[in-house]
């Protein structure tokens, strides 16, 4: 008896589309709406976790200064021992790279380019997760050294030597000495912060001896540290900061003249306050669904005044009253679960359409897309039912009587 | 209870509203039709003569009396199982003729075959002779709209007897045509009448119509005044 009213019923769509068109309209983009939000605002929230955790894998960075910008200028720098005493006097941390970096101009043949410079230890690769795609990173005998080599980002690659040209065993001017390329990194791609492929990698002691000048040659810029996995990152920045103010001497009542850059706390607040963002984008493109269930009542129930001699004429040709009651049931859920899925169809273009133009990732969020659909077979149920009982309530000689 | 008879009514009465406001529109009707019959119904308007095919056609129900149809009592019945009998027993045609609109002449005979959940070949095969039988074999696509009054009455015909009901109920069904069509439609119903055997009870107030009746039953004032046979019609 379903499969018959739902024959009827779509019969019934057919045969007034630009109706049946309208009604839906408003659980097409009620659907449609909700389901982007959310599937963008989810990509947007993993967008950030990604940039953040491609920094480095459980990353904590210890910068001088109080904070960023002019305020870190007349900070004193730090030194190798610092980074040595973190390391070790410090519980729960899985690696720490000191590093020292400067802006260098690098030239190759006859292309030239500014680019940043990092010189640190065979820790950097872990604790900032690079990856060696071609070639090799430097030996400990190149370290100890001070070894003119140098790993290089893929922006730098293709900058400076472009298609076609294997960069490893290629020699490049950088500042006023020669580094040979002996391996190219992974690309990480543009993170929010700037490009992170647009470096060059080489041995703390190379950039301090060969590359700077004698001048605070020694000082490190930042300490680059990697927590284990589960430490406490507010006990882990106590304890840090703790450490520090002892090795700087500074008194109780002096400020911290460094600074501690937790990224798996950044990542938590940026997603977190992401999360509520869709949230509440979510519940704006809900009401417009609330709406668009609304839209259909009142068109199902202009269509049952609408067509009451029909109904008389069925009543007459032998449908109970039941039956009419489900073929209006059905019509009015037909009707929304077909917009339900042109929402979600439309939904589908959108955000691929709409994850290109913002650049988040794009992941099908199939709950929410089952969530919206069932919502809108809800809302067919919940709105189709008072037209469909008032359908079926009529009296059949009065309803044959309506003009 | 005599069960020879197809419709047996026994005291039927019908009243509208009520205390010093109620209005009695059948006033203990005894009436018997038997199976192949084709009686016209006649009277006034007021007489009651709408109002009891109505209860005859299941679409309404009867004050007091009994109203006994085959061997059902059908002033017993339950809405719903009145909407079965007319379902399965009761033909119905009307004098604004009652075709869903933008629908085609086709899909309006198949409605009443898809409330017996017919599968799809067997409602095509079965709307198709219906109209075949009442001459619109090549009218099948057409919605209502593209059709004269005439084959707009003869689809509703149609429509009456695609499930091959025993009894065809007419109100008015020429009112709305001129005198040529009509005799088209009359002469269509008396031979369903002969030929199928159905079972016609017809409203009208045209004696032209009335004639193409085998008896004549005139109401007035909710009592029957009349209940005459005719002479048979020479075709």
């Amino acid at each position: 008896m379903i499969w018959n009213a739902f024959h009827i019923a779509l019969r019934e769509i057919r045969r007034n589309l630009t109706r049946a068109f309208l009604t839906v309209l408003g659980i097409i983009i009620g659907v449609s709406a909700v389901v982007t939000m959310v599937t963008l605002g989810d990509g947007a929230t993993e967008s950030v976790k990604n940039q953040i955790s491609a920094l480095g894998s459980n990353l904590l960075v210890l910068r001088p200064g109080a904070g960023f910008g002019p305020r870190s200028r007349n900070a004193p720098a730090f030194t190798l021992d610092d980074a040595w005493a973190v390391r070790d006097q410090i519980p729960g941390i899985a690696a720490v790279a000191p590093i020292r970096s400067s802006n260098f101009n690098t030239i190759y043949l006859q292309n030239a380019r500014s680019t940043q410079v990092t010189g640190s230890t065979d820790a950097y690769f872990y604790v900032n997760k690079w990856t060696i795609a071609e070639g090799r990173m430097f030996t400990q005998q190149e370290y100890d050294a001070g070894a003119p080599v140098g790993v290089i980002g893929e922006t730098v690659q293709e900058e400076l030597f472009g298609p076609g040209i294997n960069p490893i065993g290629q020699k490049i001017r950088v500042g006023n000495s020669t580094i040979q390329v002996i391996g190219l990194l992974k690309g990480k791609g543009q993170v929010g912060m700037g490009d992170q492929d647009d470096t060059i990698i080489v041995p703390l002691p190379t950039i301090q001896m060969r590359l700077l000048g004698r001048n605070s040659a020694h000082d490190i810029n930042v300490i680059s540290i990697s927590a284990e996995d589960g430490t406490n990152s507010d006990l882990l920045t106590y304890q840090i900061n703790a450490l520090m103010r002892q090795r700087r001497n500074l008194h109780a009542n002096q400020p911290n003249n460094f600074h501690v850059f937790d990224t798996r706390q950044i990542a938590d607040t940026l997603s977190a306050s992401t999360k509520t963002m869709t949230m509440l984008l979510a519940a704006v493109a809900g009401v417009s669904l609330l709406v668009g269930g609304i839209g259909i009542m009142n068109i199902m129930l202009v269509s049952v005044t609408e067509r009451t001699r029909e109904i008389g004429i069925r009543l007459a040709i032998g449908a109970t009253a039941h039956e009419v009651l489900l073929q209006f049931l059905v019509e009015a859920v037909t009707l929304s679960c077909i917009g339900g899925l042109v929402g979600i169809g439309l939904a589908l273009g959108l955000c691929t359409v709409l994850a290109d133009l913002i650049q988040v990732p794009y992941a099908f969020n199939s709950q929410i897309n089952l969530i919206a659909f069932a919502f809108s077979a809800g809302i067919g149920v919940l709105f189709g039912f008072a037209p469909a009982r008032r359908a079926a309530q009529l009296d059949p000689i009065e309803a044959l009587r309506h003009e | 209870m005599d069960h020879e008879h197809l419709i047996q009514l026994q005291g039927l009465t019908k009243t509208y509203g009520k205390g010093s406001a109620s209005f009695q529109a059948l006033k203990g009707i005894d009436l018997s039709v038997e199976r192949g019959e084709f009686v016209a119904v006649m009277g006034p308007s007021g007489s009651g003569k709408s109002t009891l095919m109505n209860i005859l056609g299941c679409l309404d129900v009867p004050s007091g009396g009994r109203y006994q149809y085959e061997s059902i009592a059908v002033n017993e019945l339950s809405t719903n199982q009145r909407s079965l009998l007319r379902r399965h027993a009761l033909g119905f045609i009307f004098q604004g003729f009652n075709l869903l609109a933008r629908t085609s002449a086709l899909e309006n005979v198949e409605l009443p075959l898809l409330y017996r959940g017919m599968s799809r070949r067997e409602r095509h095969d079965m709307a198709i002779s219906a109209l075949e039988s009442v001459g619109l074999g090549d009218k099948l696509r057409n919605t209502p709209a593209e059709m004269s009054g005439g084959q707009q009455q003869r689809v509703a015909i149609a429509r009456a007897i695609v499930t091959h009901p025993t009894t065809l109920f007419a109100d008015e069904p020429t009112g709305n045509l001129d005198s040529t069509t009509t005799v088209e439609i009359m002469e269509l119903l008396t031979r369903l009448n002969r030929d199928r055997g159905i079972t016609v009870l017809m409203v009208t107030h045209e004696d032209e119509v009335a004639e193409y009746a085998k008896r004549v039953v005139r109401f007035r004032d909710g009592h029957i005044e009349s209940d005459v046979l005719n002479e048979p019609v020479l075709s």
